[in-house]
């Protein structure tokens, strides 16, 4: 077994980033969706940390630290979004949400 | 040592993440949530191992701290008992781990083919608190205001979604 490398972290951030989309393929929740998105966030954050140590440049560390931050924004405006939803529609199930379907 | 316990949380963090989407035992986003906090804690482990300190305190702070707890506060608000019943459709399953299975698996051979060495240099890169904030005052100072606006813009936005009469 060779030294753990940048094709190493990268495999792990593929790997979670795919349970990421696969759950918000699959599950039905609006809140397990929202979760898997954070999955599929965090899994581009470790992409970009291990390419900017194996690079000597720290400019890959602001871009994460800048989309924790916007992450954080997006889920306090996602779940207010999904609380005003379950207040008018008293669901969370996306299958239950087609009113914008034609 | 340190190729050891790159292991143990590479796999500790897929382990999690999985059993954030898909729980054998117990279909209530609680349950998931909490294994969220456990996939971002031992992510918080892999960014030590990659001397990102700062972004591991901040993982840990942010997101273990403050976006799970709002995730736990929805979900105990919305009170979800009766939604635990309903099964995913098989071919909906099939399908959607089959296609994602092909995008996972174009992700790792490009991964194996590019494969992207990195130099790894002799100065290390430290992540401290001290080198990013000085990155963060100096070089991306237009950025670090602009979020803050992003955080304002937030705060408003859901204040005004969680009203009583939203018109």
């Amino acid at each position: 077994m060779n030294a753990v490398g940048l094709p190493h972290y990268l495999m792990v951030s593929a790997l979670l980033f795919s349970l990421g989309l696969l759950g918000v393929i699959v599950r039905r929740n609006v809140l397990v969706i929202y979760m898997s998105l954070e999955l599929m966030l965090n899994a581009g954050n470790l992409a970009l940390v291990a390419v900017s140590r194996f690079n000597n440049n720290l400019n890959g560390q602001i871009m994460v630290f800048f989309i924790i931050t916007v992450a954080a924004a997006e889920v306090a405006v996602g779940l207010a979004l999904i609380v005003a939803l379950y207040r008018r529609r008293q669901t969370t199930h996306v299958e239950d949400l087609t009113s914008l379907k034609l | 040592m340190q190729d050891i316990f790159f292991y143990i949380f590479a796999a500790l963090t897929l382990l999690c993440g999985a059993l954030v989407i898909a729980n054998p035992v117990s279909r209530n986003p609680v349950t998931s949530a909490m294994f969220l906090v456990l996939t971002i804690l031992s992510l918080a482990g892999l960014f030590v191992l990659l001397h990102a300190f700062f972004l591991a305190a901040v993982q840990v702070l942010v997101y273990a701290g403050a976006v799970i707890v709002l995730f736990l506060f929805v979900i105990m608000l919305l009170d979800l008992k009766e939604e635990e019943q309903r099964r995913i459709k098989l071919v909906m399953g099939v399908l959607g781990v089959l296609s994602v299975g092909c995008i996972a698996w174009i992700l790792i051979r490009t991964i194996q083919f590019v494969h992207p060495a990195g130099r790894l240099a002799t100065v290390r890169l430290d992540g401290s608190a001290r080198a990013l904030g000085h990155l963060l005052f100096t070089d991306f100072a237009l950025p670090f205001e602009l979020v803050s606006l992003i955080l304002l813009v937030a705060m408003i936005g859901a204040i005004l979604l969680s009203k009583k009469d939203l018109r």
